[in-house]
């Protein structure tokens, strides 16, 4: 097995969370508009979300990458704790919407003069965040309960965790729900306080965005250092061998399904104060792919591949639908079939495979061809077999 | 033959009677005599014209309809000639350039003329309107609404006789009441029973009305329901009009709860169909081979636009351009096509349907042929990355959906043999749904005959039983997987030909289904075709069942998503599980 990190990869890692977090945030504050240097507030603004991003790749891929589960509905809890935070904001419009009433505009559109109940406890933030945790920990908790205990796995549980995600997104479209129907919420104004609009305020939460992505990268690799990451490592290779050796798969399983509906829903309490609007599209099942796409381009069963991915897709996204933006599905979907044909383990895997067709070239033992991803390795072994 | 000269008297008259007859019935309503008889009413006045108006009510003529519409609009004009004499006219709706038009005389249909033979032309201002006092006009409304009990059109009959039953006005019943004799149409005629009864409610005779009511109840008219209901909230009804109303409306209501409740099954039964189409390739591709095939959506629009396609070249030809956003040395690329069309019409052009439905299978199973060499081969052993790949097929080709056709939705037009509707007991059965019903009916047991009863079939269920075994004795397992990848994916094509038929066209067609798709066949057992069948049908009427009573299809299908993850707590396999014994 190899080392669980290298010095060098160490290294980069402490680079990249200097870079991330002192670097850039200086560059943007103490450098001015126009020099070479400086980091524009749209651009800290983008990275801000980039890392959201990041941490919600990462909870897709201590899923998939580490326990074999691949859920398609990970952007649900992602969306959950957005809303969850959402809901705090429209309280701290207070009376400053388009109607001047101290309640949200889209409830005066429906006709409510008052609050409703559930609204009135979301004007305290440690509430609104408690509930970000709470909600989609239980949700998690239900639906892995219910699914692990029938033992749901593999392309089943995908489908599942996808109609779940579906079924929510369906209901959060209702106006009924009175969370704002298909338009959500938006216009933003204040958080404890700050105005949202400040670059100080959004350098602010980049910073805490890039904090929580450091303890969450970090908390991680440590549980998958620790025995129970093992385990949960032996439940992706073999889940059978891990029950047979007496060990309740079903309990870790639903463990890491709750912690990780938690590290999403993270990501999206730090992502909708930044992006200034959550609805219910954010929790459409094209979502919750997008977030696997990221993994699978970053490396899966690794940290740092999901994050990788996470920043250079969406980079890669920012800059295509500006620049071609009828190609963009074209440049997403080809770069997946791609990577999933050619390069089952991502950018990280990438220097391995490289090593690999060198070992080839030079004529190398039968078992260096048995990292290759399927098309190589068929040519490969065909041209071996002429050989013969 | 030759008449006897000397033949009694009756004998020429009833020929005389017959030939008046036919000629009423074929010539006698010429336009030359309704134009003189509308001349003649607009220029008289009182009883008269009323006289006038009343004879020409009978005459279904469309010139008598668009005159008395006019006349009504005030836009019919009196010319006076130099001489004094007045000529009812029309203005022609095409204008000069000075806001003038020509004017058609009502008496034949001419532009009036001046003395040398100059076409005359008018402004709307410049000439007086023909007399409309209130009286005048009602009479005239009066006409216009016994003149559409005239129409050819039985559908055009029945919804004037229903305009007329609505109209809470008794004078319409002798005129319904002349109208029936003649009504040839069994429909139209009941529709009439309908509307009379409806129209004597409001009879101030006890008697009358009761007959009226117990005929509403005879008849199980559901429009009649709010005016029996009017009828029986009044105070000063006698007794045994009260109970007799109370008893209808409630015999009226349990039969709309019957209607509905039948209405839903049917419509969950086509809804079923639907999905069953839908799912069985997928449980084809996903079954019986272990893929996850997320562009299965996608093959249903390939149907849906094969069938778009297939209409376009038996009318006026099908082109498309795209423009790449790159150039090349300053040239900007771009490639298109233009296939010519048939210009077919009539029954010609209503049969594309039928070589769009074969040719719907082809191109989806060659775009399945083309997926599964160039991606899925590889990823026979990796079901969960097939998942991925394939979702990464969809986007591109929802993409190039929208490159070829565009963004919106496109106009694919039913057949005129699928469109219209019969109804059993008041219970409307859109031709399209039968059709839905019956095609998938024929698929079912095609893919049954196919998977069971030829050695094909046999090959695939060995295949996917076993593969490595399979191999071992001979079978060339990636031919097979790829002739069943392919007849999942025209399964799925067919699915879009008729999706085509009952609902909108676009590039996104193929992704509102595959979530219900997937928990279809989840649902069913994943292998077996029973298990689907159930499954579909289950969901689709439990899903029109829950609209129907809880007022919104969203929160229908929210709880039917629910209700399968439950229920798969219980049967995990979903409802016809495959046993094993091998774990995994």
């Amino acid at each position: 097995m190899r080392p669980a990190t290298t010095k060098t990869e160490r290294w980069a890692v402490a680079a990249a969370v200097i870079l991330m977090l002192v670097v850039l945030p200086s560059l943007n504050a103490f450098t001015q508009a126009g020099s070479f240097l400086h980091v524009s507030n749209f651009s800290i603004n983008l990275y801000g979300k980039y890392i959201c991003y990041a941490i919600l790749a990462i909870s897709v891929d201590m899923l998939w990458g580490y326990t074999g589960l691949l859920s398609l509905g990970q952007a649900l809890f992602f969306t959950l704790g957005g809303y969850m935070v959402g809901m705090y904001l429209m309280r701290m419009i207070g009376d400053l919407g388009q109607y001047h009433k101290p309640i949200p505009d889209f409830l005066v559109f429906l006709g409510w003069s008052s609050l409703p109940k559930f609204w009135r406890p979301f004007a305290s933030f440690p509430f609104a965040l408690v509930m970000a945790i709470l909600l989609p920990g239980a949700l998690a908790l239900v639906f892995g309960f219910l699914a692990f205990r029938s033992r749901i796995r593999g392309v089943y549980f995908s489908i599942l965790t996808q109609a779940l995600t579906y079924a929510a997104c369906l209901l959060f479209f209702r106006n009924s729900l009175l969370l704002g129907g298909n338009n959500g919420f938006t216009d933003f104004k204040f958080i404890l306080g700050y105005d949202l609009r400040a670059p100080a305020t959004q350098r602010g939460l980049y910073i805490i965005s890039a904090l929580a992505l450091v303890l969450v990268f970090l908390g991680c690799r440590w549980l998958s250092q620790t025995k129970f990451g093992l385990v949960q490592q032996a439940i992706r290779d073999s889940e059978n061998r891990v029950l047979f050796s007496g060990y309740a798969a079903g309990s870790y399983k639903l463990f890491v399904f709750v912690l990780c509906a938690v590290i999403a829903s993270v990501g999206g309490v730090l992502y909708v104060p930044q992006v200034g609007i959550i609805n219910p599209s954010e929790m459409a099942p094209e979502k919750s792919l997008e977030a696997v796409v990221w993994v699978a381009v970053g490396g899966r069963g690794t940290l740092i591949g999901p994050v990788l991915g996470a920043v250079g897709v969406n980079a890669l996204k920012s800059w295509a639908t500006r620049a071609y933006p009828d190609l963009w599905l074209l440049i997403l979907g080809g770069l997946f079939i791609l990577i999933t044909v050619f390069m089952p383990k991502g950018l990280i895997g990438l220097p391995d495979q490289l090593r690999a067709l060198w070992r080839r070239r030079r004529g190398g033992p039968f078992h260096a061809t048995a990292s290759l991803p399927g098309p190589l390795r068929m040519s490969c072994e065909r041209r071996r077999a002429r050989i013969k | 033959m030759k008449l006897p000269l000397k033949s009694p008297p009756w004998l020429w008259l009833t020929l005389f009677f017959i030939l008046g007859a036919i000629y009423a019935a074929f010539g006698g309503t010429n336009g030359a005599d309704i134009r003189r008889q509308l001349n003649q009413a607009i220029m008289s006045d009182g009883p008269e014209q009323q006289k006038l108006l009343g004879d020409l009510a009978d005459s279904g003529s469309t010139i008598v309809r668009d005159v008395l519409n006019a006349w009504a609009r005030d836009s019919v004009y009196l010319y006076a000639a130099p001489d004094g004499s007045k000529t009812p006219v029309l203005l022609e709706e095409a204008q000069d350039a000075k806001g003038k038009a020509r004017a058609l005389r009502i008496l034949d249909g001419l532009p009036l003329q001046d003395g040398k033979g100059a076409e005359l032309r008018f402004g709307s201002s410049e000439l007086d309107t023909a007399d409309v006092d209130m009286r005048l006009r009602s009479v005239i409304q009066q006409t216009l609404d016994s003149l559409a009990l005239s129409d050819p059109d039985p559908q055009a009959r029945q919804s004037a006789v229903l305009k007329l039953g609505n109209s809470l006005k008794p004078q319409y019943i002798p005129i319904l009441q002349a109208r029936r004799a003649k009504e040839g149409n069994a429909g139209v005629r009941k529709a009439m029973d309908e509307a009379m009864a409806l129209l004597q409610l409001s009879n101030p005779d006890a008697k009358v009305q009761l007959a009226a009511v117990q005929q509403l109840g005879r008849l199980m008219d559901m429009g009649s329901l709010d005016s029996l209901k009017r009828l029986a909230a009044k105070p000063d009804l006698p007794d045994d009009v009260a109970h007799a109303a109370n008893q209808t409306i409630r015999a009226i209501e349990t039969h709309i709860e019957r209607v509905n409740f039948f209405g839903t099954i049917f419509h969950g039964v086509s809804l079923g169909s639907v999905l069953l189409v839908v799912a069985l390739g997928l449980s084809i591709t996903f079954g019986l081979m272990g893929i996850i095939n997320m562009a299965h959506g996608e093959m249903i629009a390939v149907g849906a636009y094969t069938c778009y396609v297939v209409q376009n070249l038996f009318g006026t030809g099908f082109g498309f351009h795209i423009v790449l956003p790159f150039s090349l040395g300053g040239k900007a690329l771009s490639f298109g096509m233009h296939l010519p069309g048939l210009n077919a019409g009539g029954w010609v052009y209503e049969g594309y349907f039928l070589v769009a439905l074969p040719l719907s299978f082809v191109m989806a199973a060659l775009a399945g042929l083309l997926i599964e060499r160039t991606v899925i081969r590889f990823l026979y052993r990796r079901p969960l990355e097939s998942l991925l790949a394939t979702w990464g097929v969809s986007l591109v080709m929802q993409q190039c959906f929208r490159m070829v056709f565009g963004a919106n939705n496109v106009q694919v037009n039913s057949p005129s043999w699928l469109q219209g509707h019969f109804s059993i007991h008041d219970v409307i059965f859109g031709y399209n749904r039968v059709f839905v019903v019956g095609f998938a009916a024929v698929i079912v047991i095609g893919t049954w005959l196919l998977l069971t009863k030829t050695s094909l079939g046999l090959l695939i269920r060995a295949v996917m039983q076993n593969r490595n075994m399979a191999a071992c004795l001979g079978v060339r397992t990636q031919r097979i997987n790829m002739l069943t990848f392919a007849f999942g994916s025209g399964l799925a094509g067919l699915a879009g030909a008729f999706l085509s038929q009952i609902g909108n066209v676009g590039p996104s067609l193929g992704q509102s289904y595959i979530v219900d798709s997937f928990m279809t066949v989840v649902l069913g057992g994943v292998g077996s075709i029973v298990g689907t069948v159930c499954s579909a049908f289950g969901i689709g009427t439990a899903d029109q069942v829950l609209q129907q009573t809880t007022g919104s299809p969203v929160t229908g299908k929210i709880v039917v998503l629910v209700a399968i993850i439950v229920f798969l707590q219980w049967k995990p396999g979903g409802l016809f599980a495959s046993r094993s014994r091998s774990l995994d």
